[in-house]
């Protein structure tokens, strides 16, 4: 199924001047959360009911710090840009949807900030 | 001249009347629910409801981070049954947002968009997702004995 038009060749890639870069970070980001949310919630699964000294002990683990701090970014990205789209269509007053797009990107990034301080914190023995 | 173009048009628009009673392109009220727009209405929300459920992760993150003490107290709230509730939602909105992706993903690629593959995969999300959501935490509370996260 093709749905190309003689429009693919237009210089200035639409309105927005950014093409499919949202679709396509979506997907990507959409794809790497699927694979990074299994193994969180496996994670989260396994320590179920865990002490504080377990859930360090793992945390601590490389191979289970990684793919979390992975998933926050991949996380962050992908809700940024979801809650965007949201904001988008049920906010039509200009300086309300700005203010709340800068929200959303401040939310996105301090939220993925600080687990990432977390992770690393206990990681490095903090 | 340009000017006198878009004054016009602005006028008529502004003639009283001209902007009541036209008929308004239907929405949500006027549509039976079908299972592929409920399932993309659940997909929104429980996309917004994880925006939020990022701080209950971050918050274990940051209490596991902040010593013993304030991880027990943390894991100790979670472990009621309000705190429990919100994890088995949390679970599922994660589940249901996850298979809902994969669909996406189906139909990203221009597969599956005849009726009855729709049907099937709108209720497919809903009935793996659920699944998926009733196994892990059967297995959780079995395995850990009952409320204690």
């Amino acid at each position: 199924m093709t749905m190309r038009t003689p429009l693919k060749t237009v210089r200035g890639l639409g309105s927005a001047k950014e093409g499919a870069d949202h679709f396509w970070l979506q997907r990507v980001t959409g794809a790497a959360n699927a694979l990074l949310a299994t193994f969180a919630i496996g994670l989260g699964v396994h320590l179920a009911g865990a002490d504080h000294g377990e859930v360090t002990a793992t945390l601590k683990h490389p191979l289970v710090a990684l793919p979390l701090l992975l998933f926050l970014v991949s996380a962050a990205l992908h809700m940024r840009i979801g809650m965007q789209v949201v904001i988008e269509d049920y906010v039509h007053a200009e300086g309300a949807k700005i203010a709340l797009l800068m929200l959303n990107t401040f939310f996105a990034i301090a939220v993925a900030a600080a687990g990432i301080l977390s992770i690393l914190k206990i990681s490095f023995g903090g | 001249m340009a000017d006198a173009g878009k004054q016009t048009m602005a006028d008529a628009n502004a003639k009283a009347g001209s902007q009541a009673a036209r008929p308004l392109s239907p929405h949500l009220q006027i549509y039976k629910p079908e299972v592929n727009m409920v399932m993309s209405i659940l997909h929104r929300i429980t996309g917004s409801a994880l925006y939020l459920g990022t701080l209950l992760l971050v918050w274990v993150l940051t209490a596991a981070a902040t010593g013993p003490e304030y991880f027990a107290y943390v894991t100790g709230l979670l472990g009621t049954w309000p705190g429990l509730i919100v994890l088995f939602g949390y679970t599922w909105a994660l589940l249901h947002h996850l298979v809902g992706g994969l669909r996406h993903f189906i139909w990203d690629s221009g597969h599956g968009f005849d009726l009855k593959t729709i049907d099937v995969l709108s209720w497919g999300t809903l009935a793996v997702s659920t699944l998926l959501t009733l196994a892990i935490w059967g297995y959780v509370l079995l395995s850990a004995g009952g409320a204690d996260l």
